[in-house]
């Protein structure tokens, strides 16, 4: 009956993304408990998507390729971060400071990348935990490039602005203002309140166009018809006087609150990318090597050497997001600010629905959306509950490592269960099976 | 010649590295006239503190669970043994037992379910045991603001919860390393805990001769062959696990008596690594483990760590040089490791 | 150009001093089906590791002969040349990803691509792909394998039989196909998709591609060969049209050898003694070595031989039996019901196997040859123990002299019980496993594949043993071996196995030609006891 099928569509829709809609009533809990104004959170949900979703997106490719979630983005942090130190010392500024970052991170990325990538073929069947621990040593190896080596009798350069006072290691604290500070964001700045309900808008739109497209071809209509409501709704939430005099007033200068349309934009391109990608030979290759290493490698596909491009490009991404992210934050913290990169990345994208064998853009961006609201209301939520904010910090911890924790082990019971078919050979299967083998033991 | 070679490749090259780079600094001391007498005693003098946690990595290796990222877990029993012994006032040698007896309650249960766990994640232990840990502490983050504890020892003036940094001060403040202690050309040798270490040394090494460590060990090795002999794989690595914790626990315990202080919330989560890379530095693998390399791996981590900071300051005179080089040492130790894990063979 | 499209001349192949392959010529001509049959270890597959250059050949020393491919000599050095080549391989394991369409599959690697801007700056690799121009190609192979499904059908949720002509279409699309090597291809094939199978051969066959089918199905072979070729011990012993070739001729070729008195051990008629293991339906589920419902009865000191051809399922009852692979079925012992899956409980009753895996299964290779020999006893029976209470430890100075007495019994060749199993020869190893066994003290022994690749001193001293365990000791022995000489030397019976069922049990002086039909699949005899297999 149609509408049973209707019925199970929407079962089975909120089935898949359970942790998204468990993670999406936790954090409008939260913000209920907060007392947070929604204004308040769409001006901070704006800014960190324009920060932080390019690199979440970069976490897809290696995911396609069977490399599980790369936690060893930090290492493309790392390569942006050197290139943001390298503009300062040349003191370069605007568009062209920031077209310098680019081009500078990218043979960086290039190389660190490529390490990584023949690391980790040496490490099959423990990516993951691999990569985390190349992020750590990378981190010493930074450490002692920026800490130790930089002002010494190995790289003696001499700026008092970029050093400490011993004329030896990076500051701890670099002001991005005359670098790179917003070169990006603002390229093109429009009214948030406009971008927001022409995406709403949008959105809804292209949601009952599915709708009615999929009704046609006798398929169930009710999810799509329920994401077009969702985004009329969220027009609404946009448009209420609270709401809307908030954002009118919450940019600077109590000046209606603006988003940089152009960093947006190139985030969209990478969306974009992400999908083509896929439709190209190398990308079909990829999917080849991440759903079976050994018949991509019997059907003559050089398997090492596509890993090695999927982590590279994913590396590359992964510097050109951190200098998005940087030239919003300002400040280039140079100890700390990768820090938390792959953690924070992974677990939004995971929070979005992803798996370790399955991702996709929207995931990344729902992901992004979801973990970063309970980001930003956790510790006042913590604060009202319990008199004690601290506790809302520890609890959005707990939920990151939670989340990562509970993906990897039902992502390692379905490997169990589904058996040996993955199972790295790097050789190839001789034809006629084993015989000679098991005969020469 | 051959045999030299092949000693060598097996050993594997970080490792020598390693032992080279813990030459050097010894050569170095002694050119630079750092003491290095008093600099050597004081390693042998800290390996008791460290050494219990690292001595928990064993049972863990053996059983086939691998690196077990998430001996935070037993550190957590540990520490709530501590505060639980505290909170009910127990002191000397009786509150230190009694912090023993509570954290191996706690690290039998949670120990327990962890390895039931990680017997449905074949394969994968470890990535997943390493964000267990992670959740683990942060999640007890939360129960140490949270939990009622009222001892003034350990609670915040304001009582918002225990303090982050707890004395042991007329508790159990170095109740192992004073037992029988003496000191020699200016050190101070902790004859106690020396003599606890090794105590725990001997009973795993006892352990591992009795029937359930033998069939133990061959589940890790290989649980095919462990199977034909009609042995449970799965409860034989939840026997390692069990072990692993409740020996984590008792480390965690040993460890904060030497050092004077009881560390909570974020402190515990990088522990796990230092202890692994310390047995994997002594010889050890994802894959195979003995209680010598506990041992010879626990030296030369301290030693590393004792000895670089006088030598590096001495000739590099930079500040940090040597907290980086630690971290460089321990997290390649453990990348090398994994780049050699042996696919795994069970059919669970 | 020449007649042929493949010849193999004159191939011999060794293996450290172990030869086998022997001057062996097979030559193929185009629209040709060749059949190529031969018990397992008779060097099929070893013949086509050198067609296919794959690397085990050349790391080992090369092989002895030539390849010629339409007359020229074959260049061939691995799988990619190969297909260049114009020769494909539809293997036994299906190499397909489930996750895509049979189109994807079917162009897998070959994908078709339309240039663009990025693909001239960064090379073909950026070309995005033309799924339709593939759909058409991929209609296209499949048609000509008589195959009708949409060509975006997701592969994952195909029937077998489906996924079977999915592979040959692959290979048949690529272009410049000569000869197509089908290995065992109706092994996983209901009889319905069999035919199917055979037709589509046929077919290919008319349009010009040779086809060389490897199969022991000797009706398959009258059914669709042209030419047959016969490989026995590495040797050719046949090569002949298929207008000369009957079924009870084919299965005397390629089992019969020269076997003198002797050699034939001296088998004893033991079934009036009580039946000590009775076996009734017995399912195993080992990859491989599927069992589909086995019936036996074993009587007290008797030696059972279980022979059959490979994956045919003889390995899959000791294995079912002792709880290493799942089993169900009625099992009893010693006319009690033994439960299944409990490999413990096995052990208890006194049953103990030494596993056809000796390195993987039987061995801890990192440890001594004394602590590997009184493993399974300590474990199961907790001998070679001291005891306190609940703890216990390990007897060292036991274990050393229990160890010391089975290297003498077993003339075990080492530097003494405390050497590392891994250092050993495989015949040593071998020696250790059974050590291992009767330690146990078992009344019944599975041993499987006991001299599987041990040289002959080391076979002769195994099977010696076998034969005094049983005779001196009153050891029940069943034992599952590919060598039918081996079975035929020391068995009192032996059942044969056939596509997982007993298919007949026989007496170890029946005729070649009765043991080959047998194995192949024709019930010729019912001997014992025990129901025969279907057919």
């Amino acid at each position: 009956m149609a509408k049973n099928s209707e019925r199970s569509a929407l079962l089975d829709f909120f089935f898949r993304n359970k942790v998204a809609i468990l993670f999406s009533l936790v954090s409008l809990l939260c913000l209920w408990i907060s007392g947070i104004q929604v204004s308040f959170l769409i001006k901070e949900l704006l800014t960190r998507l324009a920060r932080n979703s390019f690199l979440v997106l970069a976490l897809i490719i290696p995911v396609i390729a069977g490399m599980g979630m790369n936690f060893s983005i930090v290492i493309g942090a790392m390569s942006a971060q050197a290139a943001v130190i390298m503009v300062t010392y040349f003191k370069l500024s605007g568009v062209v400071a920031l077209l310098a970052t680019f081009a500078l991170s990218l043979p960086i990325a290039i190389f660190f990348g490529w390490l990584t990538g023949k690391v980790l073929n040496r490490a099959v069947g423990q990516e993951m935990i691999t990569g985390m621990m190349l992020g750590y040593f990378a981190n010493g190896i930074y450490q002692l490039i920026f800490l130790v080596l930089v002002g010494s009798a190995l790289i003696p350069i001499v700026d008092p602005d970029l050093l400490l006072s011993s004329g030896v290691g990076v500051r701890n604290s670099i002001d991005l203002t005359n670098t790179i500070k917003y070169t990006m964001d603002d390229i093109i700045r429009v009214p948030a309140v406009w971008f927001l309900v022409i995406i709403g808008v949008a959105g809804c739109v292209w949601f009952i166009v599915k709708a009615v497209k999929a009704k046609k071809k006798g398929e169930p209509m009710s999810v799509n018809l329920l994401l077009a409501v969702l985004c009329a709704a969220f027009v609404g939430v946009v448009l209420m006087p609270g709401v809307y005099s908030g954002l009118m007033t919450s940019g600077s200068n109590r000046q209606p609150l603006t988003v940089p349309l152009f960093t947006f934009f190139i985030i969209f391109l990478l969306f974009l990318f992400n999908g083509v990608f896929l439709k190209t030979r190398l990308g079909q290759n990829l999917r080849t090597v991440g759903n079976s290493m050994s018949v991509a490698n019997s059907a003559g596909i050089n398997v090492n050497k596509m890993r090695i491009i999927a982590i590279m490009i994913s590396t590359v991404l992964a510097a050109w997001g951190q200098i998005i992210y940087l030239q919003n934050v300002g400040t280039l913290q140079t100890m700390t600010s990768h820090e938390s990169v792959g953690l924070y990345a992974v677990a939004a994208i995971l929070v979005g629905g992803a798996s370790v064998r399955k991702a996709t853009n929207a995931q990344a961006i729902i992901g992004v959306v979801l973990f970063h609201t309970l980001f930003i209301v956790s510790p006042q939520a913590g604060q009202a509950l319990f008199n004690n904010a601290q506790l809302g910090e520890f609890f959005r911890v707990f939920l990151s490592y939670g989340v990562i924790a509970l993906a990897l082990a039902l992502h390692a019971w379905e490997r169990v269960k589904k058996n040996k078919e993955d199972v790295e050979e790097a050789g190839q299967l001789p034809p006629g099976g084993d015989a000679e083998a098991s005969a020469k033991s | 010649m051959e045999k030299i070679k092949r000693g060598l490749k097996s050993f594997g090259l970080p490792r020598i590295i390693i032992l080279l780079f813990f030459v050097f600094l010894c050569v170095m001391a002694i050119v630079r006239d750092l003491n290095f007498p008093s600099l050597l005693s004081n390693v042998i003098a800290r390996m008791p503190m460290d050494g219990v946690l690292v001595l928990a990595m064993v049972p863990g290796i053996l059983c086939g669970i691998g690196l077990n990222f998430g001996v935070s877990i037993g550190i957590i029993a540990g520490l709530l043994g501590m505060t639980i012994s505290m909170e009910m006032g127990a002191t000397g040698l009786v509150g230190f037992a009694v912090a023993i007896l509570i954290s191996t309650v706690f690290s039998s249960l949670f120990g327990y379910g962890y390895g039931a766990a990680l017997n449905r994640m074949k394969g994968s232990e470890m990535t997943v045991s390493t964000y267990v840990g992670f959740s683990v502490v942060a999640l007890m983050c939360m129960g140490w603001a949270l939990l009622p504890f009222k001892n003034n020892n350990m609670v915040y003036a304001m009582g918002a919860g225990l303090r982050p940094t707890i004395a042991l001060d007329g508790y159990y403040n170095k109740i192992l390393d004073d037992f029988g202690v003496f000191t020699v050309g200016g050190i101070t040798i902790p004859t106690g805990s020396i003599l606890f270490l090794l105590g725990m040394c001997f009973l795993v090494w006892l352990f591992l001769r009795s029937k359930t460590g033998i069939a133990m060990r061959a589940a890790g090795q290989n649980p095919l062959f462990a199977e034909a002999s009609g042995i449970s794989v799965n409860k034989m690595r939840i026997v390692g696990t069990v072990l692993s914790t409740v020996i984590g626990g008792i480390g965690i315990i040993v460890y904060s008596q030497s050092y004077g202080f009881m560390q909570l919330y974020n402190a515990p989560r990088m522990m796990a690594f230092s202890a692994i890379a310390a047995v994997l530095i002594g010889g050890a693998s994802a894959n195979k483990a003995s209680i010598s390399n506990v041992l010879l791996g626990v030296f030369l981590f301290q030693g590393i760590l004792v000895l670089g900071l006088p030598v590096v300051n001495d000739v590099f005179q930079v500040q940090n040089l040597s907290e980086i080089m630690r971290i460089i040492i321990t997290n390649g130790i453990i990348i090398y490791a994994l780049t050699r894990v042996k696919g795994g063979t069970s059919r669970g | 150009m020449s007649e042929y499209v493949l010849e193999m001349l004159n191939i011999s192949k060794e293996y450290s001093g172990n030869q086998v392959l022997k001057d062996v010529t097979i030559r193929v001509k185009p629209g040709e089906i060749h059949a190529l049959l031969g018990e397992n270890g008779a060097g099929k597959s070893t013949l086509m590791n050198i067609l296919f250059g794959m690397p085990v050949i050349s790391s080992t020393g090369g092989f002895g002969g030539r390849v010629l491919i339409d007359g020229e000599e074959s260049k061939i050095t691995s799988p990619n040349d190969a297909i260049h080549a114009g020769i494909g391989m539809v293997h036994q394991e299906f190499m397909l990803i489930p996750g895509f369409t049979v189109t994807e599959n079917i162009k897998l690697n070959r994908e078709i691509g339309r240039p663009n801007l990025a693909s001239r700056v960064f090379g073909k690799s950026m070309e995005i792909l033309d799924f339709e121009a593939m759909a058409k190609d991929a209609e296209a192979a499949l048609r000509k394998v008589g195959m009708d499904i949409d060509a975006y059908t997701m592969v994952a949720g195909l029937p077998v039989g489906h996924m079977q002509f999915i592979e040959i279409a692959r290979e048949v699309d690529k272009k410049g196909i000569k000869l197509l090597v089908f290995d065992e291809p109706t092994a996983v094939l209901t009889e319905q998709e069999a035919a199917t199978l055979i037709k589509a051969m046929k077919e290919l066959a008319a349009s010009g591609i040779a086809i060389l089918f490897i199969t022991h199905r000797l009706d398959e072979v009258i059914n669709a060969a042209d030419q047959i070729t016969i490989l026995r011990d590495g040797t050719q012993v046949a090569d002949l049209a298929v207008a000369d070739a009957t079924v009870p001729k084919l299965a005397e070729l390629m089992i019969g050898r020269e076997m003198d008195r002797s050699e034939l051990g001296d088998p004893r008629d033991l079934t009036q003694e009580p039946v000590v293991l009775s076996v009734k339906n017995l399912t195993v589920d080992m990859p491989g070595e599927t069992v589909k419902g086995v019936n036996l009865e074993v009587h007290k000191g008797e030696i059972f031989g279980i022979g059959g051809l490979a994956g045919q399922g003889k390995l899959g009852i000791p294995n079912g039996i002792m709880g290493m692979y799942p089993a169900e079925g009625t099992v009893s012992f010693e006319g009690e019901a033994i439960e299944l899956n409990n490999t413990k409980e096995a052990l208890h009753r006194g049953l103990a196997f030494v596993s056809e895996d000796r390195r993987g299964v039987g061995l801890l290779l990192e440890e001594s040859i004394e602590d590997n020999i009184v493993f399974s006893a300590m474990q199961s029976k907790g001998e070679y123990l001291h005891r306190f209470g609940p703890f216990s430890l390990k007897n060292t100075g036991k274990i050393r002299r229990h160890a010391q007495e089975m290297i003498k019994l077993l003339d075990i060749r080492c530097t003494g019980p405390g050497q590392y199993t891994g250092r050993l020869s495989g015949g040593n190893q071998q020696k250790v496993c059974v050590a291992k066994a009767i330690t146990l003290g078992p009344k019944l022994l599975f041993v499987s594949e006991p001299t599987r690749g041990i040289d002959i001193g080391a076979k002769k001293l195994v099977l010696d043993f076998l034969s005094r365990l049983n005779r001196e000791e009153g050891v029940t022995v069943v034992m599952v071996s590919s060598e039918l000489v081996e079975l035929k030397s020391i068995c009192d019976r032996i059942a044969i196995i056939c596509e997982g069922k007993v298919e007949a049990i026989m007496k170890p002086t029946d005729s070649d030609v009765d043991f080959g039909l047998a194995m192949s699949g024709y019930q010729m005899k019912e001997k014992g006891g025990a129901e025969g297999g279907e057919n």
